[in-house]
Parts: structure tokens; sequence; C-alpha cells
């Protein structure tokens, strides 16, 4: 019977979770491997420090990460820059001081800067923000094996940028991307029913990474692909910041109710036994 | 209590009978907690305690949650991530609070289906039925305003739409929205009437758990035969129960230890599964999300407010008769309240004289297919509301009241019931093989 109610718990869990997402563009978005997947999953520090990198040279110059403190660079389970480094990372910045009334360099008690272009989104949460998998039938499954997939979108969509299908005017405006799934598609790759005949949309973000945009500091290779998952890695960092101590919570806790599951099933047991196999 | 009868508190000490006769208050918990219970109640007897659990877990985490939140339009979303990010253990308060209220559904639907399959709603057991539906009821406005706070996308879009629900109310509707959001739209008034009355039901909830379990310790509980437990004497009725404790305390902490190993590895591991990604958008009036979809728990109801269109030929008759002052939009508002309104009545609307649908040959067939229907309209209610889904959603809308307003009723006139076992004790005997005191048989393992 406990098998069953559990079977049902999970499939209903299965059947409803993030049900929602059947309509979405079909845009490509690709099944990156992540070191953090999975309940053992870990962020690679170098990786996070990478896409730090990519982040303050490239995206930085027009988004912002307005939720992120500088300090936290230097927790455990992020990027865990020495203090020293946190300190100088952050007079990179300027930020307004309400009681000078006046800029001033940052220090690490302060946010990131937000957006520094008015129509280039936060990426703090991105990588909760967007999912990258959806069904099949609005059932939640994919999202269940895969993960929702924030991350793989946001390295899809940095890998994404290809040369517009033929359908398209010259001038059409954007970048075609194709796992851009709620950018603009031109009439013309449009079917009779007005759904989409090319994979993806066009986005007003114009390619910002091409492979050997940075020189990473630790040597490693800085081809598009590993550029697009670094970058991925640490927006997931900046989005969900305590998921390696959640994880630890979530084992500890994993097992201290399995333990306590036992015990009380052989309490249960034994206290019933007399009541279920009486002598008459 | 429970009429059934069973020793009672004495005061012994000095002390005890000192307080006792100013406030009986050591005999009342101990008469709740001895209360005699039928032996053989199977496991899906195990969600009250799930869910007094759960609102214990809501009002505790959600009481710490309260004091670094700031409920501003400005200030809402970004003090969230404040709890996600600078408070100590915030991210688990957060998680659980909000995976909680998902757990908190699982356990009220598992209750309300076991009740309606056992006729646990059957007299003398009326009121603690219609106790429970209102605490459901209260239950499903809590959560939803508690989603509009953290002030996501979802938070603000979902807000509109609902509200948006009492404005189709003919002549009083458009005062009704406004009262509720404090002005002509979703604002910062919006949501700090929320705020309050979030903080405020979870209480009024709990008042009515009390009510609740006081009513089904007067008539005693229900079991999976529907027999009454014999009340002759005490040695009869101790022949059919067990005391509460330690009996059922220990088998249902038993049942909520392994649901919570299930609950904590999907806060630990995936908590935001069954959350919707657009709520980490923070809300902005002037862009609407593609799709905008409740929380699952709400799924079923909001499929059946979708299913009645202006195509539906009943909207069309009742916009006709009435006038036009009934049209589409309030019909589906009238369909999605009466869904729980027929439910809550189905103690007067169930006419068989048997109350456990394991003795029901029809019934079990019709329920099985009402259980399949509200799977369907939950999947129903997170698909975009276009062919083939809209047909879906009014035939499996059409089954949920076919169910409790056509069959519930004439079942019990049609069907011929099972034979049904005298005593909750030869029930409990034919379970286990009462002779040997060995080995033991489980007879009927799918309950």
């Amino acid at each position: 019977m406990i098998k069953k109610i559990l079977i049902s718990a999970v499939v209903a869990l299965g059947l409803t979770g993030s049900a929602a997402y059947a309509a979405g563009g079909a845009a490509h978005v690709e099944d990156f491997d992540f070191s953090f997947e999975g309940p053992f999953g870990a962020y690679d520090t170098n990786q996070l420090q990478r896409g730090l990198h990519i982040y303050t040279e490239v995206c930085a110059a027009c988004h912002g990460l307005k939720f992120v403190p500088l300090r936290t660079l230097g927790d455990d389970g992020g990027p865990q820059l020495p203090e020293d480094q946190v300190r100088a990372y952050s007079e990179r910045y300027e930020v307004f001081d309400g009681e000078l009334d006046d800029f001033r360099p940052a220090t690490p008690v302060d946010h990131f800067p937000a957006s520094a272009l008015e129509n280039a989104p936060d990426l703090s949460l991105m990588a909760k923000k967007r999912a990258g998998f959806h069904g099949p039938y609005g059932l939640g499954i994919n999202q269940f094996v895969k993960g929702i997939g924030g991350p793989e979108y946001i390295a899809s969509l940095m890998v994404g940028y290809e040369e517009a299908p033929e359908c398209a005017p010259e001038d059409f405006p954007g970048s075609y991307n194709k796992a851009f799934p709620n950018g603009g598609i031109p009439d013309s790759c449009k079917d009779e029913h007005g759904h989409s005949m090319v994979e993806g949309s066009w986005i007003s973000m114009s390619q910002p990474l091409y492979g050997d945009d940075v020189e990473y500091s630790d040597g490693h290779e800085a081809d598009l692909h590993h550029e697009a998952m670094d970058v991925a890695a640490f927006l997931m960092w900046t989005a969900e910041p305590k998921m390696m101590a959640r994880k630890q919570a979530g084992f500890a806790g994993v097992i201290f109710l399995t333990l306590l599951s036992v015990l009380l099933y052989l309490t249960n047991k034994r206290l019933w036994a007399p009541i279920k196999h009486k002598e008459d | 209590m429970a009429g059934i009868p069973h020793d009672h508190y004495e005061p012994k000490s000095n002390g005890e009978k000192w307080l006792d006769r100013r406030l009986p208050i050591v005999g009342l918990l101990y008469n709740t907690l001895m209360i005699p219970t039928p032996k053989n109640l199977n496991w899906m007897w195990i969600w009250g305690i799930v869910l007094t659990f759960c609102l214990a877990l809501q009002i505790i985490t959600g009481i710490v949650l309260a004091m670094h939140y700031t409920p501003h339009v400005d200030r809402a979303f970004a003090s969230v991530e404040h709890i996600m990010r600078d408070v100590n253990g915030g991210y688990m308060l957060r998680y659980m609070h909000a995976n909680g209220a998902s757990l908190f559904f699982i356990a009220v639907y598992a209750h309300i289906f076991r009740g309606l399959y056992y006729g646990s709603y059957k007299a003398p057991r009326e009121v603690t039925w219609i106790i429970g539906m209102l605490i459901y009821l209260l239950m499903m406005g809590t959560a939803f305003m508690g989603y509009v706070l953290p002030w996501g996308q979802m938070s603000f879009w979902g807000a509109t739409v609902i509200t948006g629900l009492f404005g189709a109310v003919p002549f009083v509707g458009e005062a009704i929205q406004t009262l509720l959001l404090g002005g002509p739209a979703v604002d910062n008034a919006t949501l700090n009437r929320f705020f309050s009355l979030h903080y405020l039901f979870p209480f009024v909830i709990a008042g009515l758990v009390i009510v609740h379990i006081w009513a089904f310790h007067t008539t005693g509980n229900n079991n999976p035969t529907g027999v009454e437990v014999r009340r002759g004497s005490k040695e009869e009725a101790e022949k059919d129960t067990l005391p509460f404790w330690p009996y059922f305390v220990m088998k249902d902490l038993f049942a909520l230890a392994v649901i919570l190993v299930i609950f904590f590895a999907i806060v630990g591991f995936m908590p935001n599964y069954l959350g919707h990604p657009d709520n980490y958008i923070e809300a902005n009036p002037l862009s609407t999300p593609a799709h905008i979809v409740p929380e699952w728990y709400f799924l079923p109801f909001y499929a059946i407010l979708r299913a009645f269109t202006a195509e539906v030929w009943v909207v069309q008759i009742a916009s006709f008769v009435t006038g036009g002052i009934i049209d589409a939009k309030f019909f589906g508002v009238l369909a999605m309240f009466g869904a729980i309104i027929v439910m809550a009545l189905v103690p007067w609307l169930d006419t068989s004289s048997v109350r456990s649908g394991r003795y029901r040959p029809m019934f079990k067939w019709w329920f099985a297919l009402l259980v399949v229907d509200f799977f369907a309209l939950m999947w129903l209610g997170a698909m975009p509301a276009e062919e083939p889904y809209a047909s879906f959603s009014l035939i499996a809308s059409a089954y949920w009241f076919g169910y409790f307003l056509i069959i519930m009723p004439l079942l019990g006139v049609i069907e011929k019931p099972l034979a049904q076992p005298d005593t909750i004790e030869a029930d409990f005997s034919s379970h286990y093989d009462a002779k040997t005191g060995g080995t033991k048989t489980l007879v009927n393992p799918a309950e």
C-alpha cells in the first residue's frame, strides 16, 4: 500500500510538475553536461571563475547582476576568490552612494551594478527564469529527468547564432538564433497557418561570443563551446548561490529521515505484532 | 468523547485533582489522545497527521520568512532574493515553504479522495466533511495569496486573472474586485492585503482543524469497512478498537517520516521543479507572459473554469434564459465554485445505504473514473486553451458534475451492494491469521 501511495505521489508530481511549457517555441536547446547536475553535482570553482571572467569582459558591458552581492564571490560553493581579489574586483565597478550623493568605487558589501543598457535583462536569475526543457505533452517528464534546463538554455543561446535561413529578408531586425524561442520571425518564414518553419527566432542581442574572446588565466581552452558552458555555469551560480549547501542539507535530511523511518517501522511492527497475531 | 465506551482520565495526585477541578485540560488531552480508534484503519488514514504536520511546517517557516520579507511592490522581489542569498538558511526556509504548499495539497487531495471512497462524509459525519471543505477552501485562498507575495510575473498575472474572476459576477462584481485589490488594478494595496490575509488565514485554518478533530472525535473515526464500532459495552468496543496512542501515532509517524524523505529529496535536489520559471522574473504590469498558469494544485478547477466557453450550448442556454446576465465568463466562475460545492454536498447527494466503497461493486468503477478525471483535468488545466484540449476539458468537467449530481444519487438506487462484515473485529482478523500467530497474510493489499 505504501508503495502505491508513493507511486501515486510521484506520478502526481511528474504529471503536474511545471506542466505549463507545452507551447514554447520550437527552439533548439542542447543538453549540455554540467558538473552541478543531479543530487551529487557540484559547482566547478575553476569553471565559475572562468565564467566570471567572461561575464566581466563581455556580458557586463550591457547586462547587470543587481541581486548578487560582490562579497559572495568569495563564498564557499562559489567562485571562491580570495578576499583581496574580491576587494580588487569590486573596485572595477562604480556605484551610486546615496549618502555621498555621488558615485564611488564599489566595495564587497555592494551588489553588482544593474544592467547598463535598458533593454538588456538583468542576469542574476537568468538560469532560473528560463526553462530549456519541456513536456512531453505538458507532463514535465523531460524536466524531471534532465532538469529545468536554465543553464542549458543560456549555453545553447551562446552557441545558437547561425546564418539566417533563406526564407528571411536581408533587413529583418535582430540576429537569427536557433535557441531563442520568443523573438520575432519574418512572415516569409511562416506557413499558411502562421506557424514558424524555422528553429528559434530573431534576437536583438548580436552574437556576444565567438570563441577566444578572452584569455583564461588557468590556460583552459576558450573555444565557443567552452566559453558558453563556463558563462552558463557562472550564471547558474548567480541564480542559485546556495546550491551546494542546499544539496548538503537535502542529503542530511534524506539520510536522517530514512534512518528515522526504519526505526519507526520497526517500532510500529513490534507494537502491532501482538495485536495482529493474537493467540486465540 | 466518541460515544465509544472507554477509560477516562482519573486525576490521582492532589495536584492533578486541584487542576482538574479548575481546568480539566489534562483530561481533555488524555481523552483526545486515547480515543478508541478502529483497529482496521489502512494506510489511507495517515494523511491527517501529514496535513497537521504541513500546517505546522507552513506556519513556522512562514513566520520566520515574514521576518525578512518586505511587502512592497518595489521591494518584495528583492527581499525574497535577500532571503535566498543573505539570510542564514533562508534558501531552505523558502524552498520548504514553497514545496510545503505542494505537499499540503498532495495530502489534502489524498485525504479528500479517501473520504470519498470510504464514505467518510456520510451520516453522522457530515459536519466533519463540511468543516473539511471549509479548510480546503481556506487553504486554496491562502496558497493563492502566498504565491502572489514573491511578486514575480506569475504572481502578478495570476492575481490579475483570479481577482478578475470576481469581476465577472453581475452587478456587484466590479465592487468586489475593487475591494479585493484595494484599487482598480493589482498594485501595492493588493500585495499588502494579501500579505496580511496570508498571515491570518493559517490561524483560522488551525482553529477549524480543532473543530474538524472535535467533530470526528464525537462521531468516532470511519474505517475501511464503514461498519460502526460496537458501543454496547466497553469490552465490546475494545474488540473493535485500539487507543490512538501509541498504536496509530506510531503508524502515522512512520508514514510521515517516509513521506518526508521524498519531501526533503525534492527540497534538496529539485526545489524549483513544481514552480514556474516565469516567477523568477520580477512582476511587470506592462508585459503579459505568454501563458498564465496557476500552481498545479489549482489546475483541475482552472480547467473547469476555462471549459465553459461561449460556444458551449449549456452556456448559451443559461445566457438566453437569464437575458445575458450569466455570460460565458460568469458561467465559468460558477462552474469552478460549483465543482467544489457539489463535492461539499456529497453527504446528501450519495443515496447509498452502504458507507464504504469496498462493498459497492458499481461505485468502485465510477470512483476510479473520478480519480482519472481529476488527473485529466489537472493536465488539461496546464494546456493551452485550444483544440483538442478545450473539448477534453468540457468532457472531463461534465464527468466531474455528472459523478456528484447524477451517478451518486442514482447508484444508491440501482446498485446491489456486497455483504459487509458484521464487525470491525471480523474484518481485522480476516486480514491477519489470528489462529497460528505466525505467518500473516494480507488478504487485501490493494487497500
